[in-house]
């Protein structure tokens, strides 16, 4: 049997997340909108109305460019792109055709075996996006609420080679969205849209064979799923002699299944030219520059400088850098804490990362502040608390707001520090204990701990072990 | 005493301000002046009407009568509290039927449209309407202002020139430069493609502006060629037009592609003579190069005499004012004007007509239709007349991939090197140095009925001196130079660089009052002669 070659191109629409749609004042989300309550004449396409430019979307748009590595474009243009459809009220879709905002960029993807991949982007534009129809009781209803929200397309070379490297490429480039802050990326709510362009070829063959489009990829899941079931069967048609065709596909989440929806052979003509009714999009050199300089550290950036300087391990560097309030956090943690890097990740992908868990919230939407888990660290060092009694003020610090050293004197949950004391309660528990005493002194020393546990219970937990213990030792080989 | 139409719009507005006249009484004087001469208003389906109708204007789709009183009784108001009613205080206005205004039906002159009604008002509308300007009407136009006659449009009978009854008003702001004409308005609101507001302001005998591109916004406005069209203002003189523009210019937020540049007082201009300016006259306008409508050879004609007289008399008058005429200066590029026209025009119209589907509004066809394209095609193929189908067919031939390197990109080409030989000719550091080019507005004066209608390709020829200035982006002006032999207007234009639409109104200022007393000037048009004799 032959050796094949899956060879994958991704083409994605991300949503921007700007306050308002892309050529007129409507709010940009109507996510559970009712239908048709958040239009204007301007995204309505009646007549005689203009399109203005919404000067965030472009930032937004230059800024996703800069962070894919991409060169941002200092004039870019408007176009039109011409089709009849009833989601589309203009007949014609403004884009960007030849003159794009982001020109170039790439994306390194670490595989799970350690290789590095480059996925080349091919084209980035803004363009708007269109409503939304549907078939009900026999008539085709029309929603324009999305018409105008502001839209990156982004589309990729083809150069990903499994399923599993383009979800990937889309997890990776959901945090990136997230991160640089120009799209919420959620995939249920369209914010992040995806097709895949999938053929086979051959290994080695350099050609690339007739591909076919999935459409409808609602989840990364699908992404992965349905270019695995497309890989087989183009591979199958091969196999059998056959020729794969040009196809557009839909995947129906729900039985796993791709259908086919039309035949490609005929690319229609979108008449593309200028869009007269916008200016070219100016930035100049130094708009360029405040852009790129207004570009965060990325992940991949971050999580190497982690491992470099912190010496966490990939592992601990990679969880910290998943989500970019997590690892500011992490680093604001740190900083006050001035204590060893392996301490504060721990605290953070165990206790905290439950507590996130739990609560259903961000790094930066707990009550428990970097500054917190620092002195809570100070408290654990300095002897103040123990290690469980530090997880009880984590969590009562994110329900009460109040900083550790309080809630530790107001609940009483600090170490016993009366020497004397704890002397009084060893000897309580060795008086109550003859027999187990007889036995140590026998020669039985395992029952050290016995006593100790015995001693820590009595205290309620706020004896110092290390104290406890010392007292201990010394009271039984006294006698 | 003057009857209260013949009075300028500065004067109605000067005696609205001042409590001589209310703006209420200028708005019944309007309605009784159109409902004598205008005869019935166009409708769709129209197709046979009384003898008596064949020689009335038909400027008007609709009569705003309603909405004009509503204004009238606001400028009223205002002034009656001490507030100044505004620049052009009930002043009666038609409105191009192309501009969407709130309350009233905007058809573009089409079955298309014969029912939308726009919850929105154009910008310069607004501005009418704010500066105190009553909306008296929509006047009747080719359809989408496709054409220089006004006989395409789907609302029948349409306008005639108040001139001559028999001929056409020209087009495609017929019903505007009619109605002006005719004096059943001060002023219209006209749109300017190719020359939409030149030429049948030539062919009536008013003043007609195309500003520069940018001046005036064009939001409201339904779209023909987005990077060609500019609303500019209709009048009877030169100091009313400036009054007009002057209302209606500025940058619009709602229109991204309007100037920042300010807007200056056009008022004080018109005091300023033409002493030193540099006139220019170019033999590129005093012929028309024309394709064989069978062979399709490339030929050249001279204009019609008396135009091309009149054209060198206004020189004449401007050199004795102080004007430098410079003549012969070359504009190469004039003949490309309509074949590039032809192509840009086409192709932006046709994408700015896909909107009108029979989905969301306007026509939708009332057959049963089987699937989506049937519902696109029955009702397109019913809602258009025949001009913009043959736009259509044409835009979408010429700007589809496999030709818009031979047709839309080299027409871009070409609008570049049209655009080229006036900023040559407006070099003030170079060889001419000009303020201004003066040539003729149209090739002949207004043309009979039916006598060109239905033929596209000469229709498009009546554009041939005024596209130019289109296509450049530049300001330009026409004014009434005369009357030919068969007693009809001949229209003069000016031409100047970006944003100088003050150094037009100040040229043609002086020319009109260095010919106040000529012959012509009492000269008044058959429309409303016929009334006046009654």
């Amino acid at each position: 049997m032959k050796t094949y070659e899956v060879v994958i191109g991704l083409e994605t629409h991300i949503q921007l997340n700007t306050h308002s749609k892309i050529f007129c004042s409507c709010k940009a989300d109507s996510w559970g909108a009712e239908p048709n309550s958040n239009i204007c004449p301007v995204c309505s396409g009646l007549p005689g109305v203009l399109p203005v430019l919404n000067a965030e979307a472009v930032k937004k748009g230059a800024l996703l460019a800069a962070a894919m590595h991409a060169q941002i474009n200092p004039k870019s243009e408007f176009d039109r792109k011409n089709y009849f459809y009833p989601d589309l009220p203009k007949g014609y879709q403004i884009t960007q055709f030849d003159e794009p905002i982001g020109k170039g960029g790439y994306m390194d993807l670490t595989l799970p075996d350690g290789h590095q991949r480059r996925v080349r982007i091919h084209k980035l534009h803004l363009e708007e996006d269109a409503g939304k129809t549907k078939i009900s009781a026999g008539m085709r209803l029309v929603d324009f609420n999305r018409c105008g929200v502001p839209l990156v397309e982004m589309v990729t070379e083809p150069d990903l080679r499994t399923g599993e490297e383009a979800a990937l490429y889309l997890t990776r480039l959901r945090a990136l969205l997230r991160w640089i802050g120009v799209s919420e990326a959620d995939m249920e709510k369209g914010h992040l849209r995806c097709d895949a362009n999938v053929s086979v070829r051959e290994m080695g063959s350099q050609t690339l064979n007739p591909k076919t489009e999935i459409k409808n990829l609602n989840s990364i899941d699908a992404v992965r799923q349905a270019i695995q079931e497309e890989s087989r069967r183009q591979i199958a048609v091969m196999e059998a002699g056959g020729r794969v065709e040009s196809y557009t596909l839909d995947w129906d989440a729900d039985t796993s299944r791709l259908t086919k929806m039309r035949s490609k052979e005929t690319e229609a003509d979108y008449r593309y030219f200028r869009e007269p009714d916008l200016l070219p999009v100016l930035l100049s050199a130094e708009e360029i520059a405040a852009i790129e300089h207004s570009l965060p550290e990325l992940p991949l950036e971050r999580e190497e400088r982690f491992e470099r300087d912190y010496h966490l391990s990939a592992y601990d560097a990679e969880i910290l850098t998943s989500e970019r309030s997590l690892s500011d956090y992490f680093e604001e943690a740190l900083q006050r804490y001035g204590g060893e890097a392996k301490i504060v990740s721990n605290w953070m992908i165990n206790d905290l990362a439950r507590l996130m868990n739990d609560l259903g919230k961000s790094a930066s939407e707990l009550n428990l502040r970097p500054a917190d888990l620092a002195e809570l660290l100070h408290l654990l060092d300095g002897g103040k608390i123990n290690a469980p009694t530090a997880k009880t003020v984590l969590r009562r610090v994110e329900e009460t707001g109040k900083t550790p050293t309080a809630i530790v004197e107001e609940e009483g949950l600090g170490l016993m520090d009366d020497l004397a004391a704890l002397r009084q309660l060893v000897a309580q528990v060795l008086k109550e204990n003859p027999a187990e005493v007889a036995s140590f002194r026998a020669g039985k020393e395992s029952l050290s701990g016995w006593f100790l546990g015995q001693v820590m219970r009595r205290s309620g937990g706020k004896a110092d072990p290390r104290q406890a213990r010392a007292i201990l030792l010394e009271l039984l080989a006294a006698e | 005493m003057t009857p209260v139409m013949d009075w300028s719009a500065a004067e109605i507005a000067r005696k609205v301000r001042s409590g001589e006249i209310s703006a209420a009484e200028m708005l019944a004087a309007s309605l009784e002046r159109i409902r004598l001469t205008d005869g019935i208003s166009g409708q769709v389906g129209l197709t046979q009407w009384d003898e008596a109708e064949e020689r009335k204007v038909h400027a008007f789709i609709q009569i705003s009568k309603d909405l004009a009183e509503a204004q009238a009784a606001a400028v009223d108001a205002k002034a009656a509290r001490g507030e100044d009613p505004g620049l052009l205080a009930g002043v009666p206005v038609a409105i191009k039927d192309i501009f969407c205004v709130e309350g009233t039906h905007t058809t573009a002159g089409s079955r298309m449209l014969a029912n939308f009604r726009p919850p929105y008002t154009a910008t310069p509308v607004q501005r009418l309407i704010d500066a105190g300007a009553l909306v008296v009407g929509k006047a009747n136009m080719d359809e989408f202002a496709y054409g220089s006659s006004s006989e395409s449009s789907a609302f029948q009978p349409s306008p005639n020139n108040p001139w001559d009854p028999t001929r056409v008003p020209g087009g495609s702001s017929g019903g505007s430069a009619a109605s002006v004409a005719s004096t059943e308005v001060a002023l219209s609101l006209g749109s300017d493609t190719g020359g939409s507001i030149r030429q049948p302001s030539s062919f009536c005998g008013v003043v007609g502006m195309k500003p520069t591109y940018g001046r005036v916004s064009r939001y409201g406005m339904i779209a023909f060629a987005s990077s060609l069209d500019c609303p500019g203002p209709l009048a009877r003189t030169v100091s009313d037009a400036a009054l007009m523009l002057q209302v209606i210019a500025g940058e619009d937020p709602r229109d991204s592609t309007t100037s920042q540049q300010p807007v200056p007082d056009y008022q004080l201009a018109l005091q300023q003579d033409v002493h030193g300016l540099r006139i220019g006259l170019s033999p590129d306008y005093d012929r028309i190069v024309f394709p064989d409508v069978e062979t399709g050879e490339i030929g050249t004609e001279p204009i019609q005499a008396e135009v091309s007289r009149a054209v060198y008399d206004a020189a004449e008058q401007l050199a004795r004012q102080g004007a430098e005429i410079v003549e012969d200066v070359p504009m190469p590029n004039a003949r490309h004007g309509i074949p590039t026209y032809f192509v840009i025009s086409r192709v932006e119209a046709s994408s700015n007509l896909h909107r009108f589907d029979g989905v969301k509004y306007g026509y939708r066809t009332a057959q049963p239709v089987s699937d989506l394209n049937e519902l696109y095609r029955l009702s397109r193929a019913e809602g258009f007349g025949t001009e913009p189908k043959l736009r259509i067919l044409m835009g979408m031939y010429v700007s589809s991939a496999a030709y818009s390197h031979q047709y839309y990109l080299r027409a871009r080409k070409v609008r570049a090197m049209i655009r080229r030989d006036f900023d040559t000719a407006f070099d003030p550091a170079g060889a001419y140095r000009l303020d201004a080019l003066l040539t003729p507005t149209t090739p002949t004066t207004a043309f009979k009925r039916k006598a060109v209608y239905g033929n596209s390709v000469l229709m498009q020829y009546a554009d041939q001196m005024t596209v130019s200035a289109n296509h450049a982006g530049l300001p330009a002006l026409s004014f009434p130079g005369g009357l030919d032999g068969q007693g009809l207007p001949i229209g003069l234009q000016l031409i100047a660089g970006d944003f100088r639409e003050d150094l037009l109104l100040r040229i043609a200022h002086a020319y009109e009052l260095a010919t106040r007393q000529a012959a012509w000037r009492s000269a008044v048009p058959e429309a409303v002669r016929n009334e006046a004799s009654k």
